[in-house]
């Protein structure tokens, strides 16, 4: 991302800040009463990778970083703390933090959620249910990704750390949490709490009462004592004090916490029940708004909270995710040397009218939502001498808006919900002709606002509903803008027989390892 | 037959010499193979090293093939990856002008549209990317015409239709339009393509300060225009536009 603080004029203030500390960078963006971005400041941290399959990060580092890119969007925009009414925050999900409550020294470097150490735990925590056994209270099967599984990991394996937990003297938190009690103090009074959206990710949390799981906690054997209080998504739960932060910006209310694809749900103003977003990066996230229903899923989708503004009622969404989507794009480059760029994926597929009979599953790591098969690999079928370059292009592209259509119809079937339009962002939505497929097979209109930074302008938004910036959630709908709208022009014929065909090739790549369970 | 231009000679046996693996070669090696004295060396050395084709490494001093030669193959911008990065400029733009934007390359005898953001008023609109736009009327294809030669001979050579009242043909007058496109650095369309359609266009360059595309926006000429001229704010958006499109290609190609 590029600075981007423009020349052309914005509104005079005042302003809200949205932190977004993510999986590869922390960045601030200020945005003004519209929505419009007005700064930008961006710093990427280390990737720790001690083994196969473990990924950490320094928190400490994390929050130097934060520090500066506030400090520099600030400074990009040249205004001062009377201008910024509120600081929002969204963060990567899932990454688990331990730290020493007196010194605010972290135990040990951040588990990023990629990391895939508790695989094993996981397992022997299902005993004999499996991996649903939490499913109804928490919503999520039991897989590396989630947050309590690394707690207790980290708990079993830091000499000496349980007791100190035990003993109340090191707290947990999601990245969310780490931030809010740097920005309000650390360990002069830093306020420890969490938001619902982190809360539901954490597998601890009951998403019925939004309280933790006392039963939980103990098959997990995780002390209470390290946990953070459970608060909205949209509330005043501190101001900036302390450290060189304090200088700049003391007094400023820290006013959301949101996990990022929940922030980019509330960034896309997907604030009705049906409502859905689909952000298209190296990996594909999809979230529908299910109003107040938490939704069981029979489908492999994940169960979540949406958002919770202050004392409303908390609003729920099914989420699923695609492993491979742009990063299969990135394969088509880096490893088979097709095209010189993402962007030259579409100018090769655009060469030729159709896929020519090639289907391409990216079935890398195995099958995800909807079917879950570890023991899936990656297939392209349909080849015949005819194939070309170009129709493997048309078919990589395919996958992408064809896995997109099974999360879709699960989240139909799971919810009885039909979608009626999918709002889209993410660094893929520059393809058109993507996008044109994306509409085709769902059949539904797909749009892109125009703002690309959906995920820090969601913290923004709640941060701003907080401190009563802006007055209600119609407000923020009026500041959507449509960038692009792509409607479908498949035939529904067409559409049938490709969806066959797709559904054969799936079927194609199950099975393929022999002795994966 | 014209005689040949002796420094150019010289200047490809230098390329010549430093072709073929990784060869990193001083200014006295270079010298002595082509015979030539070290300051005539070092003179062809430090163009070929201005226009890119030749890198010094700095901590040896000694001379090697620079990246531009490689751009000269590959030279020609991929209008994705110019969508691509040009996406959230023009989200900007069509935001700040409150008009739709589009950017546009030269495709044959016209310019196609590779990208179109939406007037930020909620109404319906139709996506035109993969829309045909004549050169000699449009803002954005006056643009193409005034800054790339290519795209100049394709409008001289087209039939040059009439479209409005106001649609200028005579390659005259737009030869004189060209050289005031290219003196002020933008170009306008008021009602010569479209009745009560004005627009607003300026020059994307890569950063060898070739001209690869025009990005502008398109409105009502009672919102575009006053008293005949395009609004100073919408025009300086565009440029700005332009100008942040043009910066995010030199920065990071290669």
């Amino acid at each position: 991302m590029t600075d981007q603080t423009a020349s052309n004029s914005h509104g005079t203030g005042p302003f809200i800040a949205a932190i977004d500390q993510g999986t590869t960078s922390s960045r601030c963006i200020v945005f003004d009463r519209d929505g419009r971005i007005v700064s930008v400041d961006q710093k990427e941290h280390e990737q720790i990778l001690p083994k196969p399959g473990w990924v950490e990060h320094n928190a400490a580092e994390i929050w130097t970083n934060v520090q500066e890119v506030v400090a520099g969007a600030i400074q990009k925009a040249g205004i001062g703390r009377d201008d910024i009414k509120a600081i929002g925050i969204t963060n990567q999900r899932e990454t688990t933090l331990l730290w020493d409550k007196n010194t605010g020294e972290p135990v040990h470097n951040a588990l990023v959620w990629q990391d895939t150490r508790t695989d094993a735990l996981c397992k022997e925590l299902g005993r004999n249910v499996g991996q649903d056994r939490f499913r109804r209270e928490t919503g999520l099967p039991l897989a590396s990704y989630f947050a309590g599984p690394k707690i207790r990991w980290l708990l079993d394996n830091v000499e000496g750390l349980r007791e100190r937990a035990e003993a109340g003297d090191i707290l947990f938190g999601t990245m969310d949490s780490w931030v809010i009690w740097n920005l309000t103090g650390g360990a002069q009074g830093g306020v420890h709490v969490t938001d619902v959206t982190n809360a539901s990710r954490t597998m601890l949390m009951n998403l019925h009462t939004m309280k933790w799981d006392d039963k939980i906690l103990t098959s997990m054997e995780v002390p209470a004592a390290v946990l953070p209080e459970i608060r909205s998504s949209a509330e005043v739960y501190g101001e900036v004090t302390g450290g060189p932060l304090g200088e700049l910006l003391g007094g400023v209310p820290v006013a959301s916490a949101l996990g990022d694809q929940q922030a980019a749900l509330f960034g896309q103003t997907c604030f009705a029940e049906g409502e859905a977003k689909s952000t298209y990066g190296t990996g594909t996230f999809m979230l529908i708004n299910t109003g107040g229903k938490a939704i069981n899923s029979y489908s492999g989708l994940l169960t979540t909270v949406g958002y919770q503004i202050g004392d409303n009622k908390p609003v729920y969404a099914l989420e699923g995710s695609i492993a491979v989507t742009g990063s299969l794009v990135q394969w088509m480059r880096d490893q088979m040397g097709l095209i010189n760029s993402a962007a030259e994926i579409e100018t090769l597929a655009s060469s030729v009218e159709d896929n020519g009979g090639a289907y391409f599953v990216p079935a890398f790591s195995g099958l995800f939502a909807p079917y879950w098969r570890s023991d899936a690999r990656g297939v392209i079928a349909g080849l015949t001498r005819y194939v070309t370059k170009a129709h493997i292009a048309r078919a990589v592209l395919e996958a992408t808006a064809w896995q997109t259509r099974e999360i879709s119809d699960a989240m139909t079937k799971d919810s009885g919900v039909e979608l009626t339009t999918l709002k889209v962002d993410g660094g893929m939505t520059s393809n058109n002709l993507l996008m044109q497929t994306l509409s085709d097979v769902l059949d539904a209109p797909v749009v892109r606002p125009m703002v690309a930074e959906t995920t820090c302008l969601g913290a923004a938004y709640a941060a701003g509903l907080a401190v009563g910036f802006w007055p209600d959630t119609e407000a923020l709908r009026a500041n959507w803008r449509r960038a692009a709208e792509w409607t479908p022009r498949m035939d529904a014929e067409t559409r049938e027989r490709e969806y066959k065909s797709w559904l054969k090739a799936v079927e194609r790549t199950m099975g393929w390892l022999d002795d994966e369970s | 037959m014209a005689r040949n231009i002796q420094s150019l000679e010289r200047a490809a046996a230098v390329l010549r010499l430093l072709a073929g693996g990784e060869r990193r070669l001083g200014l006295s090696d270079i010298a002595t193979a082509l015979g030539l004295a070290k300051g005539t060396a070092h003179g062809i050395l430090r163009t070929l090293q201005q226009e890119g084709f030749v890198e010094q490494d700095p901590a040896s001093g000694r001379y090697q093939l620079g990246a531009e030669l490689l751009r000269l193959g590959n030279s020609y911008l991929d209008v994705h990856e110019l969508r691509a990065r040009a996406l959230v400029w023009t989200d900007d733009l069509a935001r700040a002008s409150g008009e739709s934007a589009y950017l546009g390359v030269l495709h044959q005898q016209g310019v196609l549209i590779v990208h179109h953001v939406f007037r930020p008023d909620d109404s319906r609109q139709v996506l035109e990317v993969g829309a045909m736009q004549p050169l000699h009327s449009t803002a954005l294809g006056k643009v193409l015409a005034a800054y790339d030669p290519v795209a100049h001979s394709e409008l001289v050579e087209s039939e040059r239709g009439s479209f409005t009242v106001h649609t200028v043909t005579g390659l005259g007058r737009i030869e004189t339009t060209l050289d005031l496109i290219r003196a002020r650095g933008y170009a306008t369309d008021i009602e010569e393509t479209w009745e009560g359609v004005a627009s607003v266009a300026a020059p994307i360059h890569d950063r060898r300060r070739m001209p690869v595309g025009a990005v502008g926006v398109t409105g009502a000429v009672e919102r575009v225009c006053k008293e005949s001229e395009p609004l100073p704010g919408l025009i300086a958006s565009v440029r700005d536009c332009a100008r942040a499109v043009s910066r995010d290609l030199g920065a990071s190609r290669f």
